[in-house]
């Protein structure tokens, strides 16, 4: 179980990490959503694992699942989902207006403090 | 229990939505109820500012739950001090986008303004971490909508990188956040500063990982050097009241750091030792002097003054990483300052961009612009401010950081770089306002009087606005001794954080209490 959650969030970061690094804005959202599915992983992993436990604190029981951490998940869940959407929108009035995905500053794209606004 | 200190909170989420919901196609009645929102959360600030000037800490139990469980707001000094400085720098930032217009070359301008506005006073506001991590959120959210306001390629390019690199930011956060909570099993920012002290020396990786990835975070959010790559160009390319308006939420980054690094992982704690000493003076140091450079080697005015902010950014951390209370109390003193100043240059800015012919922010000679001494006038008096000569305020913040930083035994670097980085800083001003205000070329007079013809009537608002900015620096300078007692005051209840720990732990709240009958009945 324990090396079932290390491995997943190791290789979701990886490949997040990886896809950002393309610099182009399809890669770079898809590696910013598997970034946010490992950081989702991390945080479910961060109350202990515990399987088929109540997520429930009572007074003589002892064995529970700790319910904070899955709030905190479902939290992080919506934010990433409307970052992304928000990503996405941002990314397409780019790639529209320019007709070009690259994101960072390469040659042949103005830099800033170099040229004209339109 | 005071509900005011959800007010600031509370009143511009309500407003955005109702701006959103009601009078959406209503642009006078959008701008009425921004500005009414945004006065009345002047009036809320001032009033925490106020309660909270005599060492009061408030605090605020949502649904009176008592903390550790529950989520706590609390307002001491510092936060009722950033909320307030918060507060009077959207008023004239919102009038200067009324006054010239720039609220209605897009959409949900100011639906979005009191959401930002919602964010960052949440952030200072907030006692929990993890409910700051949403806040952060909330403004971030909102700045991307801002940032691309009224749209243009250049805009929308640059918002794309910067939306990219602040969901990074942010998934770092929740990385460290998440590390933070299996290592002492809460999120609560008093309980966590009970627990980290607690904890054995020899069993601390996971709190030092945490502590770290927290302090590359908040770096992020406050344009640290190696992380600060994703401020020149956004805030060059964000409408000139969005950048101005930005100008406060790197100091978000900077409050995050005071905060986490006084309350939770303060300077004497074992497990952070050397953090400060060896990684932050010196990546302050390096950014002060990356921004003073970018001054001088900007080509454009706009580049200018996003490089002077981080420049700023650079000289408020070097006075915070020393850390001590006089440290401290500096660098609110040039937090309020360069929030004031930079958020005036970019105002003019874009009252240059607007006016000036031709290529209007670039050093190349155009006709002179309409109303030039004004513009000039304001111009001279900011970058004095912000490049730190006498006998503005920036003056006064730069004496009080090199006063702060005397006893360090890294006083010989601090001094040398911020002596003579002001001297670049000056030296790159004097070169923009020279060839923007004074290096006009006479234009043909068929031009002129076409010219006169086509110029549009130069509004007054915004000028009103940069000279309220311009008058609060002076202000700031004129009462710099009570301002400056005021800081040394705030800067000695952070690094005494015994009763801020006591209010949020100690005030009874509503808690779950259950006999042994009801769990019966349960099952």
């Amino acid at each position: 179980m324990e090396l079932l959650v290390a491995s997943s969030v190791g290789v979701l970061t990886a490949a997040g990490i990886y896809l950002v690094l393309r610099l182009r804005t399809f890669p770079v959202i898809v590696g910013t959503a598997l970034l946010s599915y490992a950081v989702n992983v991390f945080l479910f992993a961060s109350g202990r694992l515990a399987v088929n436990q109540p997520p429930v604190l009572r007074d003589g029981v002892t064995a529970y699942t700790d319910p904070l951490p899955q709030a905190l998940v479902l939290t992080a869940i919506v934010i990433s989902f409307g970052m992304t959407a928000v990503v996405v929108i941002v990314a397409l009035g780019a790639y529209l207006s320019s007709q070009d995905d690259h994101i960072d500053d390469g040659p042949g794209r103005d830099d800033v403090g170099e040229e004209a606004q339109p | 229990m005071s509900h005011w200190i959800i007010a600031p909170v509370i009143l511009p989420a309500m407003m955005a939505a109702f701006i959103v919901l009601v009078v959406r196609f209503h642009p006078l009645l959008q701008r009425v109820f921004s500005l009414a929102g945004t006065l009345a959360i002047l009036a809320v600030a001032a009033g925490l500012y106020w309660q909270t000037s005599d060492g009061t800490i408030l605090l605020y139990q949502l649904g009176d739950w008592a903390a550790p469980f529950g989520i706590v707001l609390v307002a001491d000094r510092l936060s009722a001090l950033f909320v307030l400085l918060t507060a009077v720098l959207a008023v004239p930032v919102l009038l200067y986008a009324m006054g010239s217009g720039w609220d209605m070359r897009g959409r949900h301008f100011h639906a979005l303004f009191q959401f930002q506005l919602m964010g960052i006073l949440g952030a200072f506001l907030t006692g929990d971490a993890f409910n700051l991590f949403v806040f952060f959120e909330v403004l971030l959210i909102a700045s991307y909508g801002l940032m691309i306001h009224s749209g243009g390629a250049r805009r929308f390019r640059v918002g794309v990188q910067y939306v990219v690199y602040n969901l990074l930011g942010s998934t770092l956060f929740l990385f460290a956040l998440g590390t933070i909570y299996a290592e002492t099993g809460t999120l609560n920012m008093a309980d966590l500063a009970q627990r980290v002290a607690a904890l054995p020396v020899d069993d601390t990786a996971g709190v030092r990982v945490a502590a770290v990835m927290l302090l590359m975070v908040f770096a992020v959010k406050a344009a640290i050097l190696p992380l600060h790559f994703w401020l020149p160009a956004a805030y060059a390319a964000a409408p000139a009241p969005v950048a101005a308006l930005f100008a406060v939420m790197t100091k978000v980054g900077a409050y995050a750091i005071i905060r986490f690094f006084t309350l939770i992982f303060p300077p004497d704690l074992a497990i952070t030792q050397g953090l400060f000493d060896s990684w932050l003076l010196p990546a302050a140091l390096v950014t002060l002097t990356l921004g003073m450079l970018g001054i001088l080697g900007a080509r454009r005015l706009d580049a200018l003054v996003a490089f002077a902010v981080v420049g700023s950014m650079g000289m408020l951390m070097t006075s915070i990483s020393v850390f001590t209370p006089a440290g401290i109390a500096a660098a609110l003193y040039y937090a309020v300052h360069s929030t004031l100043a930079t958020a005036a240059l970019f105002l003019l800015v874009g009252v240059v961009e607007d006016r000036r012919a031709g290529n209007a922010l670039g050093y190349d000679p155009a006709p002179p612009l309409p109303g030039a001494a004004l513009v000039a006038g304001f111009f001279f008096a900011a970058a004095i401010a912000m490049a730190g000569l006498p006998p503005l305020s920036g003056f006064v913040g730069k004496l009080l950081i090199l006063d702060a930083t005397m006893a360090d035994p890294r006083m010989a670097w601090v001094w040398a770089v911020v002596l003579s980085t002001s001297l670049i800083a000056v030296i790159g001003f004097s070169r923009a306002g020279s060839a923007i205000f004074w290096k006009a070329h006479a234009p043909d007079t068929a031009a002129v009087a076409t010219m006169a013809e086509d110029a549009p009537p130069t509004p007054a608002l915004p000028m009103v606005a940069i000279g309220g900015l311009i008058a609060m620096l002076a202000l700031v300078t004129v009462f710099a001794g009570p301002l400056q007692r005021n800081f040394a005051a705030t800067a000695a209840q952070l690094f005494a954080p015994g009763p801020y720990i006591s209010v949020v732990l100690d005030t009874p709240g509503r808690t779950i209490t259950h006999d042994a009958d009801s769990e019966e009945e349960a099952h």
